[in-house]
């Protein structure tokens, strides 16, 4: 294992971090006063000097004194010890019990797993404070017993933690090998399992210090902490109650120490949980009006679109911040001058590996640009109007009601709070004024426009009463309710079983026709191009590199990559033959070439194809492709 | 539904066995005799003898427990060793005001909690930094000091509330409320950041779910999508949130009573550990347990109320 590196990095990473870095060195500097409070001031904190008392920070008492005379700083520096004595008992107490008792309950699993499951739900249950004043009941003053117990009962938290993270990295493959070649469990555990919990460990540790500390501080204020006149910082607060009305400063100095102390430990927690997981958040809720970040080409079209199009798209480009290389976000092309039409009623493939723009491209028609992202240049004309420059208003009569829009999991496109039926009436009421009971009456009409057999009974069902072909059936029918012209469906088999998968086709290519409803259609599967299409648009790495009928592109790829994708589709294989495959993966889009971005993929490929851009170029009637070697690739495959 | 709850109850049995076990066996772990620890080393050998008595604990620890469980399943939890008072009839009268302080430091945690946490979720930038820099507060101020902060301002200072004590319901609603502005302040503002980091960490995580694009591509309404599908899914963490900041507020509770004089459980369980007065506190662990165990139902219900896989199966 590669112990020591991961922790120097991960020291690294924690040091880059400006407020990890502070916390750290604040704890420090506690801990070295409480462990050498004469090296930090030369007062005694029980030395009174009555006519001194109550005073304000002054040269020769820097945090004032109290009722006693007593200097404030010596007080705290002093008390430091005994309250981060209790906050180290409880946090490795918990520490212990939580880390053997996860470890062992989520590596076993069973029975062992049932007890210790129930052992941390009721630790968790158990009313803490109360059981802490028991504690102090019977043993006075003892700090030491008080924390042990609430080490014990904080140690919930960790056990559910480690047993979780136990269980996800025992299902994976090294510890099963590892197991296979023999190790015994104890050294599994220690070697392979331990190691990935570090983190989470110190993260929950983190949590239970603060905790601990924020407890004792309260149950010294109430008197229950080190004997009197031992100084702690909960007792110092107490002593300032009793002076609140002459001198409130006094409750300035413990209380800080407490806040920034609690601060340092949930920061350092932060820090570590960041460093650890690196994710970076953005929702799947775009703003209001996603407006283009740059100025986009005029109208200034060679090529307009003809009069019946439904949907034109122009010079359509698209950016999201990416991580490049070098390890920095930056906004980068993802769709590189995108153009292609749809009729109406005609179903058109958009078809490339996972990587090559093809959601990005759909998402982006209906403004919808994931990832942060935005379209950077371009126009996508809808029935008239141009939705890279739409208003909120525009969008409102255009999603639903103009585009409507399938996604690939049926399962989680639906809310899981909310039944069919009111799902579905909700968008038939967003899109026709109709009263309550009818839109719940055009929700069961379109759950049998979908063919679902009974559809008053999945208008009652919640998405997980339902099997994934049934799910996509209502997520469909959700797609349909404002009556749509062009469908939008973004690889809407690829999670259902083959059978199904099927039936889902089936059923879009019926829709399609009863309704003369167009449909984009997002996808991988040529099965699916085959099935369903009239025309195919190949994008390989941003770039459309093909675009003509689903009858030439067959007969006829122009462009080599379509024909390595078509080499390579499991439908068309012989039994027992090996699945030829394209060698080698989409380059990200931070990694584009200048010249064709498939040269480095391509059998084909000459010096030329490197050198410059190369132009999508007609390549026969309706066939346009961005190859220089189309008609070399012409003579190579001749139809079987 | 019924069987939720019947469920939940019934996990309440073996939790007040455990809870009750449990601080049984800590007076059993005192070195020496408890009776001498309780009365302290100065009382008399008779004393400690008669007390020793009096406490059960000639007897085994078994035969103790087993006895006071059975006195306790009548309803009779034992005398308090300082008044000779049943304990059930010094607890049951400090409950109004432990409720009054904890139910209203909920209802405030979980108002203001969600509506920050949302408008961070749903707005990000500046608010989201802001309920960051709140949260890390409410976590590190403590709340005993808060609230010495608040008497010493808006009691001390600008007179606004009462400094300490408690009006019942009964008496006067008004000073009953003012009574507890302070209090519920002190209590809650822990809570509140705590919801709020959390609404805020399930909105985002329900905002990202696939479901809200494909109502946004499919026209449904901003505010819908947000406020009633992405926040129902976001409110489900929310509320275990929410049970386990009610419970944690008993802990809190006996600060924030016993600096307000609010004659609550809190504040009579500090008084009877200072008292050594073990039946009294072993009664107010019971008491809180059961308080837990109704927060535990409560939060069952409303999962249920949200959540269908939890309703339905």
């Amino acid at each position: 294992m590669s112990g020591a590196v991961g922790l120097g990095r991960f020291l690294g990473g924690l040091l880059r971090r400006p407020l990890a870095l502070v916390s750290l060195l604040w704890l420090l500097a506690v801990v070295f006063c409480a462990l050498f409070p004469a090296v930090v001031t030369s007062r005694d904190p029980l030395e009174q000097d009555l006519l001194a008392s109550l005073q304000g920070p002054s040269a020769a008492h820097p945090l004032g004194t109290d009722r006693l005379g007593q200097d404030l700083l010596s007080r705290l520096v002093h008390g430091g010890a005994s309250t981060l004595w209790g906050v180290l008992v409880a946090t490795v107490v918990s520490v212990v019990i939580g880390v053997a008792l996860g470890l062992v309950a989520g590596y076993l699993g069973g029975f062992v797993d049932a007890i210790t499951v129930r052992i941390a739900e009721l630790l968790f249950a158990i009313p803490g404070v109360i059981i802490l004043l028991v504690v102090f009941a019977v043993f006075p003053n003892n700090v030491t017993a008080a924390m042990v117990t609430f080490g014990v009962l904080l140690a919930s938290g960790l056990i559910r933690v480690v047993r979780s993270a136990t269980m996800s990295v025992r299902q994976e493959l090294f510890v099963a090998a590892a197991r296979v070649s023999g190790l015994s469990d104890a050294r599994i555990l220690y070697r392979h399992v331990l190691p990935r919990l570090t983190s989470l460990v110190i993260v929950q540790a983190a949590l239970i210090a603060a905790f601990a500390l924020v407890t004792q501080a309260g149950l010294a204020f109430l008197g229950f902490g080190p004997p009197p006149p031992q100084p702690s910082w909960g007792g110092l607060v107490e002593e300032a109650r009793g002076v609140v009305v002459q001198a409130p400063w006094a409750l300035v100095p413990p209380g800080a120490a407490i806040a920034l102390t609690v601060l340092a430990f949930s920061l350092l927690g932060d820090a570590v949980r960041d460093a650890a997981t690196q994710s970076w958040s953005s929702t799947k809720l775009v703003r209001r009006t996603a407006r283009p970040r740059a100025s986009s080409p005029g109208d200034t079209d060679e090529s307009p679109a003809p009069e019946k199009t439904l949907l034109s798209v122009r010079h359509l480009s698209i950016a999201i911040p990416l991580r490049s290389a070098t390890g920095d976000r930056a906004l980068t092309t993802v769709v590189d001058d995108v153009s292609f039409d749809i009729s109406p009623g005609e179903v058109v493939g958009l078809v490339g590996e996972s990587g090559c723009g093809k959601s990005v491209t759909a998402l982006s028609v209906l403004g919808l640009t994931p990832g942060g992202g935005s379209i950077t240049g371009g126009s996508c004309l809808f029935a008239g109007t141009d939705l890279v420059r739409a208003s909120a208003r525009q969008w409102g009569e255009v999603r639903g009601r103009g585009i409507g829009f399938v996604a690939q999991e049926p399962m989680v496109s639906l809310d899981p709070t909310v039944r069919a039926g009111a799902q579905l009436a909700e968008a038939v009421r967003r899109h026709t004024k109709v009263s309550r009971r009818e839109a719940r009456q055009r929700a069961v009409d379109l759950l049998r426009s979908v063919r679902l057999p009974d559809p008053a009974d999945v208008a009652r069902r919640y998405p997980h009463q339902m099997s994934g072909g049934m799910a996509q059936r209502v997520a469909i029918a959700f797609a349909l309710a404002g009556s749509p012209s062009l469908l939008i469906a973004d690889e809407p088999t690829t999670a259902l079983d083959v059978t199904v998968q099927a039936e889902i086709l089936a059923l879009l290519r019926t829709l399609s026709r009863e309704r003369g409803m167009a449909v984009l259609m997002v996808t991988h599967d040529w099965g699916v191009v085959a099935e369903l299409c009239d025309r195919a648009i190949v994008m390989y790495a941003g770039q459309i590199v093909e675009a003509c009928t689903v009858d030439s592109i067959f007969a006829q790829p122009r462009h080599p990559y379509t024909a390595g994708l078509l080499r390579s589709d499991p439908h068309r294989v012989v039994d027992g033959e090996r699945l030829p495959t394209i060698a080698g993966t989409v380059p990200a889009p931070t990694e584009w070439p200048t010249g064709c971005r498939f040269a480095d993929r391509c059998d084909l490929a000459i010096t030329d194809c490197r050198r410059a851009p190369v132009q999508l170029s007609d390549s026969g009637p309706a066939h346009v492709a961005r190859c220089l070697r189309s008609d070399d690739l012409l003579l190579q495959t001749v139809p079987t | 539904m019924g069987r939720l709850v019947a469920r939940r109850l019934l996990w309440g049995v073996p939790m007040l066995l455990v809870v009750s076990f449990f601080s049984f066996l800590l007076v059993s772990l005192v070195p020496g005799d408890p009776a001498r620890s309780v009365l302290g080393p100065l009382a008399p050998q008779e004393q400690v003898d008669k007390l020793h008595q009096q406490m059960g604990l000639d007897r085994p620890l078994l035969e103790q427990y087993l006895g006071w469980l059975g006195d306790a399943a009548r309803g009779d939890l034992g005398t308090s060793l300082v008044t000779g008072t049943g304990v059930g009839q010094l607890l049951t009268p400090r409950l109004p005001a432990t409720l009054s302080l904890i139910i209203p430091a909920t209802l405030t945690a979980a108002l203001l909690g969600i509506a920050l946490g949302v408008a961070s979720a749903v707005r990000g930038g500046v608010l989201g930094r802001l309920v960051d820099v709140l949260s890390m507060l409410g976590l590190a101020v403590p709340g005993f000091w808060l609230a010495l902060v608040l008497v010493s301002w808006f009691a001390v200072r600008w007179q606004l509330f009462p400094a300490t004590g408690y009006t019942a319901f009964a008496d006067s609603p008004v000073e009953w409320l003012r009574s507890l502005v302070l209090p519920v302040a002190a209590a809650s503002l822990g809570a509140v950041t705590a919801v709020a980091k959390q609404t805020r960490d399930s909105m985002l995580d329900a905002l990202n779910r696939d479901f809200v694009r494909v109502m946004q591509a499919n026209g449904l309404s901003r505010r819908s999508i947000v406020y009633r599908h992405a926040l129902r899914n976001a409110a489900i963490p929310v509320v275990s949130v929410l049970g386990v900041i009610c419970a944690s507020l008993l802990g809190a509770a006996v600060l924030v009573e016993n600096i307000f004089g609010l004659p609550g459980l809190g504040s009579g369980a500090a008084q009877a550990a200072v008292q050594h007065d073990i039946p009294l506190l072993q009664g107010t662990v019971i008491y809180f347990t059961l308080i837990v165990i109704v927060v535990g139902l409560v939060v069952d219900v409303c999962h249920a109320g949200l959540d269908p896989k939890v309703r339905t199966t």
